[in-house]
């Protein structure tokens, strides 16, 4: 091989964590692959058919791949684009809103769950874990609710209030914990995990009682917000696509966080906290200041993912919102995992796992596959990203050790 | 046990850690391996105790070629290892820690903890390596700890012990006394394969001594090899191994303590009534056995630890429990006892560490967001005026040598607006080269005007480097005495008793 085209297989075959991140996708579909093997009968039947028949395994393995196939083609096309629909769209100039309408489910579903694991990953890269997140976009929900329904300002000031209202509530919802570590020592995975449920049942309360509640109900729904506090639709309203504004929100946000973290004195101080409190402390960055600062921020960005999320999509809060599955809060820790805490890498992350999740209720919808399967798909990446060992002995990846073993070694005068 | 190596090559990617590497250990023989940090010595060991395979070469024990794949092989071959960081349980007992994963068992799996305290009690009686069974393993000091590791590995009846920097961890007297028992080891016929770059203990203990350096094996010289030989033989260049200064020029005091009393983790008072006056222009040396208090005085000075009562002055200024900013801004630069816990963080940039505790100032940051160009700038010109070897300033911390990371923390501190220096132990763990250059660093702040006050536990440094050296013992100075004083009175200051004639 020439020089180049070596160093590019030898980066490839190092293990950086980009490449670890595919692998684990790869990998995690294997999984998925498995257990749909062995959870649809038709496959099981045919192998059985392979074992006690002279058909031979070709069959058998036709079936396999058929279904498979399937369901990975259906989460694909469900998420991203269904090629032959596209076609038709381009050729014929007709039937747009089909053909977009994967994408911008998944861009939609995006949106808050970037805003919400930032708002994690910030947390995680000060040493801190924000289980709360769900919690605090909660609250931010609710408050940006009430703003929206309750006030009544122009549109050029309504939607900023309802907003920056969604951002106050979460840092409520980050402050209690924050406070609570920084002065009481109460370790915040407990206060944050079991602030879940306060923030549940406020919202409940709320939903019950007026103003909030929609007027002669009595089921926990809110008022719908007016059209003026919501993040409209990107291509309008009659385009029938649910992407909104709020991907504008995520992008700030974005944007944001990578001059927080890689820019920002403060960001640096919450990366040197992070990664060893001691130097930190030695360094004179106040500990109990950085903490809460980090908590503040975290919990905002929390709120503002929830009320991007109703102001994107819902217009209006039930008691399902954010409840179950739809914790956006709670996928947001897996995500900034997936991600290494870093933005860039979580905005990749929120997009598979959105992907993921949407092109999961296509998969279901066609092959009667369960949805459950893009879970499972999801929990098996994580589980590989976390263990980056197991990934490098599967593909034999070199470590990246060889590099820092040299420079360790260049010792004195040699 | 009669080992060889015969031409042991290691290589990790692009680097040969260990290169053809050849060697004999006699039975009964006391070989030290010495060189530099990152010379390869490690990697040998640990290709000896199985727990790296050698790329080439070849073990043989007793004229018996062996392959090591694992490290039972190497304890079923009568090869025991004694690590540099100790693999106890700490809330272990002493018998609990050494017969764990041999434990003896009685009927229906019942330990048989009699027999274990017996076996002990043997080893110790055997080599006098002293210790109490039941003493639970975090309660020792130490030296103690370090004989339960090598009294694990005689339990296993091991012929050949390998001892990985085992006085890196010790007080002189605890050194002395590893000295001893490698002595009574030695003269009952196992071998030791003995890994240092202290050139005073190893010409002292040593039957052979083999320099290795950069992966190769340099030589093999007898101990009456002077220090400046061998010196030059690890680091491969003339060493002076004096610290080159000239007479002090003390002028107004700058670091003033006054009837300091600090309380350690337990609430014990540790510092206990301590006044110590450092000058501009002199370099304080604080001698003493570790554990007298000498860690918390220091974290006192620095504002990492409340003080009970007293005052710390700096330049006139009271700076008693001001938070750890404002005495960094005051202008005392520290550098830490332990560097990687208390001054660095290993996994960011050797830029970002040159900042570590200006990340605010001007120009590194404006307004809130940090000039990463004025930060690189910085580090670039630091690593080139402190001679600092990396590979670039982006690099991350960790893949730096000990004495490098050192570097690190003696540029940014050196480069600071300073008014004192308080250095603890920092020479600790550094190989030859390394030591010479943070004296010099040192010498020079003092000749620029600055107070310095240095805590080592290593007293030759404290007598080499300091003007006036102070002695602590359990908490309170037990004498502030001029260098030229004898070590035989020092020391007998650092256990409490003034010796005739000094205050």
């Amino acid at each position: 091989m020439t020089p180049s085209l070596r160093r590019l297989w030898d980066h490839y075959r190092s293990a950086s964590p980009v490449t670890i991140a595919l692998l684990a996708l790869v990998l995690g579909l294997v999984v998925g692959a498995v257990i749909i093997v062995a959870t649809t009968p038709a496959i099981l039947d045919a192998w059985r058919g392979a074992v006690h028949s002279w058909t031979g395994p070709g069959h058998a393995l036709k079936v396999t791949f058929d279904n498979v196939g399937a369901a990975y083609r259906s989460i694909f096309t469900g998420s991203i684009v269904d090629p032959p629909q596209f076609w038709h769209s381009v050729t014929t100039g007709q039937n747009w809103t089909a053909s977009l309408t994967p994408l911008s489910e998944t861009f939609t579903y995006a949106t808050p769950l970037v805003i919400a694991s930032i708002a994690v990953g910030i947390t995680f890269q000060t040493g801190l874990f924000n289980i709360g997140a769900n919690g605090q976009a909660i609250l931010g929900g609710v408050a940006g609710v009430a703003v929206a329904t309750l006030v009544h300002l122009p549109m050029a000031l309504h939607l900023p209030l309802t907003l920056l209202a969604g951002i106050a509530g979460g840092v409520v919802g980050g402050a209690i914990p924050g406070l609570l570590k920084a002065y009481t020592g109460a370790h915040e995975v407990i206060v944050t995990l079991m602030f879940n449920y306060v923030a549940s049942y406020f919202m409940l309360f709320c939903l019950l009682s007026t103003p909030l509640q929609l007027p002669n109900q009595t089921n926990a729904i809110s008022r719908t917000m007016p059209g003026g506090t919501q993040l409209a639709p990107l291509f309008g309203t009659a385009s029938g696509l649910r992407v909104n504004y709020g991907i504008v929100v995520a992008l700030a946000v974005t944007v944001f966080a990578l001059w927080l973290l890689n820019r920002s004195s403060i960001g640096f101080e919450f990366r040197v906290t992070g990664a060893n409190p001691h130097a930190a402390r030695a360094s004179g960055i106040n500990a109990r200041r950085t903490l809460v600062t980090s908590f503040l921020i975290s919990g905002g960005l929390a709120g503002l993912a929830g009320v991007t999320w109703v102001a994107g999509t819902t217009h209006y809060i039930d008691q399902n919102f954010l409840q179950g599955s739809a914790g956006i809060g709670f996928t947001a820790i897996t995500v900034s995992l997936l991600g290494r805490n870093r933005p860039i890498g979580i905005v990749w992350g929120s997009l598979l796992f959105a992907a993921l999740e949407v092109g999961g209720s296509n998969m279901q919808a066609n092959t009667g596959i369960p949805y459950d399967l893009a879970t499972v798909i999801q929990s098996a990446i994580v589980i590989f990203v976390a263990t980056p060992v197991l990934v490098k002995e599967i593909f034999r990846l070199r470590a990246l050790r060889a590099e820092s073993v040299k420079v360790a070694t260049a010792g004195w005068g040699l | 046990m009669r080992l060889e190596l015969r031409g042991i090559t290691k290589k990790f990617g692009s680097l040969t850690a260990n290169d053809r590497i050849d060697l004999v250990v006699e039975p009964g023989q006391i070989h030290c391996l010495l060189g530099e940090n990152g010379a390869g010595k490690s990697t040998l060991m640990n290709v000896l105790f199985g727990l790296l395979q050698a790329d080439e070469g070849e073990i043989l024990i007793d004229g018996e070629k062996v392959r090591l794949t694992n490290s039972g092989d190497a304890v079923r071959r009568g090869i025991g290892m004694v690590h540099q960081h100790f693999m106890l349980v700490p809330v272990f007992t002493v018998a609990e820690n050494v017969v764990l994963g041999f434990e003896p068992t009685r009927s229906l799996d019942r330990l048989d903890y009699a027999r274990a305290r017996e076996d002990i009690r043997s080893v110790s009686r055997q080599f006098g390596l002293e210790v109490d069974p039941d003493a639970t393993v975090e309660s020792l000091p130490i030296g103690l700890q370090q004989r339960v590791e090598i009294i694990k590995a005689l339990g296993h009846d091991a012929q050949l012990l390998i001892l990985d920097e085992p006085t890196a961890v010790l007080t002189p007297q605890e050194a002395d006394a590893l000295m001893a028992i490698m002595r009574s080891l030695t003269a009952s016929g196992k071998s030791i394969l003995f890994i240092s770059h202290k050139l005073k203990e190893v010409r002292h203990v040593s039957d052979v001594i083999t320099v290795i350096r950069a992966g190769r094996v340099i030589g093999s010289v007898p101990p009456t090899a002077s220090e400046n030989e061998l010196a030059a033989m690890m680091v491969g260049r003339e060493v002076s191994l004096v610290v080159d200064k000239t007479e002090a020029a003390p002028r107004e005091p700058v670091l003033e303590l006054r009837d300091l009393v600090v309380r350690d983790d337990r609430g014990l008072p540790v510092v206990d009534g301590v006044s110590l006056e450092v000058r501009a222009g002199e370099i304080v040396a604080l001698a003493g056995v570790q554990g007298n208090g000498q860690t918390e005085l220091v974290e006192a000075i620095t504002g990492l630890r409340h003080v009970e009562s007293g005052s710390v002055r700096l330049a006139g200024r009271d700076i008693t429990n001001r938070p750890p900013r404002d005495i960094l801004d005051a202008g005392l630069g520290h550098i830490p006892e332990d560097r990687q816990r208390d001054g660095l963080v290993l996994s960011m940039s050797v830029a970002d560490n040159m900042v570590l505790n200006t990340p605010r100032r001007t120009p590194f940051a404006r307004r809130g967001t940090r000039n990463l160009r004025a930060v690189r700038d910085h580090a670039e010109s630091l690593v080139e005026s402190f001679d600092v070897r990396t590979s670039s300033v982006d690099a991350p911390l960790s893949s730096l040598s000990g004495g490098n990371q050192q570097k690190v923390i003696v540029a940014r501190e050196l480069s600071r607006p300073l008014e004192a220096l308080v250095a603890s132990q920092p020479t600790r763990g550094l190989d030859v080269g390394s030591i010479e250059y943070v004296h010099r660093e040192i010498v020079r702040v003092r000749d620029e005007g600055h107070a310095v006050l240095i805590v080592s536990s290593e007293l030759d440094e404290v007598m080499a480097l300091g003007d006036r050296v102070a002695v602590m013992f359990q908490g309170r100075i037990t004498g502030v005495v001029d260098p030229s004083t004898s070590r035989e009175d020092v020391g007998l200051l650092m256990t409490g008793s003034a010796p005739a004639g000094i205050a």
